[in-house]
């Protein structure tokens, strides 16, 4: 990727003229404004820039970015960035989708563009809820969601999207919410900074069909209580004043008030293995803190690399040639 | 015609030459006796030798169905002749049964008097009951009517190979090679062509170069075979099919999906666009993914996506982001790719859409060939979704009809959809090599700088109706577009009633004006005859062998192939509506019929089979007289 040297870009050349039509008070706000503050940071002309969506209030996001822009069907965006990406690996691909469209209608194209390896920053908006339908109840609502649709309350089991990120092997993974943009801002440029598929849950809150949904955990007098701030090297530990640690009893992970020195579990995102990040998706509120942060940012060889290798192997030793093509194999003359 | 080639006396004392216009021949056997292999060497020789032909691959879906079983015959079919030909002929002149299974499977199809050669180690009790055959059919007299030819191939072939060191197994199969020896025999075939071809396969400098033994094997049994057959008198002549006198230039042997992959190839090319294929693996579309993917040298990139609708969006993503994008699959892939196929059409960007047809519905006939996907293709999307949609009639054809379809989705900005089927795919035939330089470059609707003025995503080209082609990476030209409609000209979102009839109307009137860019139809035969027959895509060799073999038996017929059926040439309605009355052959139960129809207007007669197999010329020409007769 080329450095612009034209005049340094801001975030009012990536707000596009289109109004904007989320509900007052929605989350997705924060996340739009995030995105076009931390995109002028990274050195990358504007028309390089390609948001692709799937379908959902998280998928209008494109429109409202004055950036290459396709707004695509329910669940396909990994698959048609896909796409784009390989055609033309210059441009900085993100997907934005949510809950809906990325683990439910879109569970495969997810799933595969991270175990690829796709070079392509996936934003998941996660309100653990549909919105756009009118709200009913998605695949990382909780139990006993009462909505439209489930009137008796869901008897689906949820997921968690970082856990199945992992599960597809995916190099980078992270967690933020959409009251945070300070965090957010750091976990959209560190996605942004990773060669190769990343993943990025934004806790994102629907005020219409679900809100407060993440407040008991992502709330801003509660949080430091709640949430654990994951950092590369440091440990495990959170609460006011930093008292309560992350611990091993053997195999099983426990939350502990002042522990000794050095009993703390130190994070590494860089963990080959994968488990620890794992391990950290499962934690889940009341009993855990939620981790919010990088889980894994590990290097994994790219797709795109290879088979660009692949192709320019192949065009070095043999150039294209269709007088070549047509004439391969046995051939007879006419006279 | 052909000439009958069994209404020749035996003389056991004297092998002479004896010249015949035309022969079919059948390789039938189990899934792992190598039938294709064993027709596909002799197509090829009979190919460089200069013969025209055409060939019909029939292999079973499963890879191996239980040994000696009907479920698990594959077949292979190959028509050549001196003459010019356009199927891979109807009756057999000869049948190869390397088993039971395969005899009973095939000799429906052998003529009255038709050679059958069999091997004999195919034909134990085992075998017929595993073919569910009551009887011995070597013994029993239901083959009286033909001309059989028994030997132990399998067990000659065991000796033969013997002194290479090959035992059990292996050295059994090498029979095919065996079998194919004794038919080079009989059509006065050299070897040099397959002993050429099995060096290279399996010779010094390939992976076998541990195991000279398999290619010493597999010559050895088919000069074996040869021998044995020049020896043993099993036949009492050679027969000798002459050169095709074809247009003059240089020919090489081309199947339908090969054809395909040159076409892309050469639209890539041809446009300056880079190829992006993106593709399920599917039968019987899959050889064009494997096709591409040996030509990375063309830039062409191969994506095996995770499923259909991968494959699809990746090609429109790369579309969007300026590639020449191409999905192919068959009918049920075709059915998952629909949505995104809406979406290519209410982005108008180009992009090709394949469908290999096989015999549906649902998982079908995988298999065996069908035209039964065109009105999915026509209609089956959301709202009103025009796109162009071209048929190939001709395993050829499919090179210049990839080509033509790459041409109108860049000149209109449109996904097109190129309809195929699986005879022609997986059939063969002789190609003329075209002249490359000949094929004119493509024009495209990319923009680089909208000067002063604003962009606007869906400004139409005063002619073409197309929009304009705005690649990320272009600075300055930043929009975006999706599957909600388009505000006319800036390509906004919006949803109101005048927008939304006047964007149907600009993309009905879009691909309607394509008309005016493609060739008129054209009438074969007679134009003002008793009937206009009109047919389409792959059938195109059988209608018109059937059309002409009518026409010689003094009945007056015209015929129009179509391989443009949306829009459909602007000359068609008048053909139509003018004609004394109109047939429509196709293989499905009447769906051009419905389309035409319903277009026009008219009244037509179908001739309707899904047999998984093409029409058969024999069964046309009978079913066009009935018609003609019962209709007086």
């Amino acid at each position: 990727m080329t450095t612009t040297t034209a005049e340094p870009l801001t975030r009012k050349d990536f707000a596009s003229p289109t109004a904007i039509r989320w509900c007052p008070g929605c989350g997705d706000y924060s996340i739009l404004t995030t995105m076009q503050g931390i995109l002028p940071t990274l050195g990358i002309p504007k028309e390089n820039f390609v948001f692709v969506s799937g379908i959902g209030c998280s998928s209008r996001f494109p429109y409202y970015m004055n950036t290459y822009g396709f707004h695509t069907i329910h669940g396909r965006a990994p698959a048609v960035s896909t796409g784009v990406k390989l055609t033309n690996p210059n441009l900085q691909v993100w997907v934005i989708t949510g809950d809906g469209d990325a683990l439910s209608i879109g569970g495969n194209h997810f799933i595969h563009a991270l175990r690829r390896n796709m070079d392509v920053k996936i934003i998941l908006f996660n309100n653990r809820i549909y919105g756009l339908t009118k709200g009913q109840y998605s695949p990382t609502s909780g139990v006993g969601t009462v909505s439209p649709s489930t009137p008796y309350g869901s008897v689906d089991l949820p997921l968690s999207p970082i856990s199945m990120a992992l599960g597809a092997e995916a190099g980078f993974v992270a967690r933020t919410s959409d009251n945070d943009v300070k965090h957010m801002g750091e976990v959209f440029a560190a996605a942004a900074a990773y060669k190769g598929a990343a993943l990025v849950e934004v806790l994102q809150n629907c005020v219409i069909f679900a809100d407060k949904i993440h407040d008991p955990y992502v709330g801003r007098t509660t949080r430091n209580d709640t949430l654990l701030y994951l950092k590369h090297g440091e440990p495990l530990r959170y609460g006011k004043e930093l008292e309560k640690g992350l611990v091993l009893d053997k195999m099983t992970m426990k939350t502990k008030v002042n522990p000794a020195e050095g009993e703390t579990i130190v994070h590494d995102e860089k963990d080959a293995s994968g488990a620890l990040g794992f391990y950290l998706s499962r934690l889940s509120h009341p009993e855990f803190p939620v981790p919010v942060g990088v889980f894994r940012n590990v290097e994994r060889p790219s797709y795109i690399t290879a088979m660009r290798g692949q192709i320019d192997t192949a065009q070095a030793k043999n150039p294209p040639s269709l007088d070549k093509l047509f004439n391969s194999g046995s051939t007879w003359t006419v006279d | 015609m052909s000439t009958d080639v069994h209404n020749i006396p035996i003389n056991p004392n004297e092998k002479s030459h004896i010249d015949v216009d035309s022969v079919t021949i059948r390789f039938a056997g189990d899934s792992g006796d190598g039938m294709q292999i064993t027709g596909t060497q002799f197509t090829d020789a009979a190919a460089v030798f200069g013969n025209d032909l055409a060939t019909m691959p029939d292999f079973p879906a499963e890879i191996r169905a239980p040994a000696g079983t009907v479920a698990g015959v594959s077949a292979y079919q190959i028509h050549f002749s001196s003459e010019d030909i356009k199927t891979p002929g109807d009756d057999l002149n000869v049948l190869v049964a390397m088993n039971a299974a395969a005899l009973k499977a095939n000799i429906g199809d052998l003529e009255e008097g038709g050679i059958l050669l069999i091997d004999e180690a195919g034909f134990t009790e085992k075998d017929f009951e595993k073919a569910e055959m009551k009887s011995n059919p070597l013994e029993d007299g239901s083959l009286n009517g033909y001309r059989v030819i028994k030997a132990n191939i399998t067990e000659l072939t065991m000796n033969a190979v013997k002194e290479t060191g090959l035992k059990g197994k292996s050295a059994e199969l090498c029979k095919n090679f065996f079998t194919l020896g004794i038919m080079y025999w009989l059509y006065d075939r050299p070897l040099n062509h397959t002993l050429k071809w099995l060096d290279e396969k399996y010779g010094p400098k390939t992976k076998y170069k541990d195991k000279p033994e398999i290619a010493e094997s597999n010559k050895k049994a088919l000069t074996s075979g040869y021998n044995f057959a020049d020896t043993v008198e099993l036949f009492t002549s050679h027969y000798r099919v002459k050169k095709a006198a074809l247009p003059k230039g240089k020919y090489r042997k081309i199947s339908g999906n090969e054809a395909t992959v040159f076409g892309l190839l050469t639209a890539s090319q041809k446009s300056g666009r880079q190829l992006f294929y993106g593709s399920y693996p599917i039968t019987p579309a899959s050889d064009i993914l494997h096709g591409l993917s040996k030509h990375k040298n063309f830039g062409v990139i191969t994506f095996q996506a995770e499923d259909e609708i991968a494959a699809i969006a990746s090609a429109i993503g790369s579309a969007y982001a300026g590639g020449l994008g191409v999905t192919a699959t068959s009918g049920p892939g075709i059915c998952l790719k629909l949505e995104a196929m809406g979406l290519g059409v209410m982005t108008e960007l180009p992009l090709i859409i394949i469908d290999v047809q096989r015999g549906g519905p649902s998982t079908g006939l995988p298999t065996k060939t069908e035209q039964s996907d065109l009105l999915m293709v026509m209609f089956g999307r959301s709202g009103d979704s025009p796109l162009p949609v071209l048929a190939a009639r001709s395993p050829s054809d499919c090179f210049n009809m990839a080509v033509e379809a790459a041409r109108i989705a860049l000149k209109y900005m449109t996904p097109v959809v190129l309809l195929t089927d699986g005879y022609i795919a997986n059939g063969s035939e002789p190609w003329l090599i075209p002249d490359h330089t000949a094929i004119p470059e493509m024009k495209t609707n990319l923009v680089t700088s909208n000067g002063e003025e604003a962009f606007q995503a869906y400004a139409r080209d005063p002619v073409t109706n197309a929009r304009k082609w705005a690649i990320p990476g272009t600075p300055g030209l930043e929009h975006r577009i999706g599957g909600l409609e388009k505000a006319r000209n800036t390509g906004a979102v919006a949803y109101d009633p005048e927008n939304h009839q006047g964007m149907t109307n600009e993309r009905h009137a879009k691909i309607a004006g394509i008309a005016n860019d493609i060739p008129l139809a054209e009438v074969m035969g007679h134009k003002d005859g008793d009937a206009l027959v009109v047919s389409w895509g792959g059938t195109f060799g059988t209608v018109s062998t059937a059309v002409e073999e009518c026409n010689k038996a003094g009945m007056k017929l015209g015929h129009v192939h179509l391989q443009y059926l949306n829009p459909l040439p602007r000359n068609l309605a008048e053909l139509l509506t003018g004609a004394e009355r109109v047939i429509v052959p196709e293989l499905n139960m009447g769906q051009l019929r419905m389309l035409l129809g319903g277009t026009f207007g008219i009244q037509i007669q179908g001739i309707n089979q899904v047999r998984g197999k093409p029409f058969k010329v024999s069964y046309l020409a009978s079913e066009l007289h009935r018609i003609l007769e019962t209709q007086k």
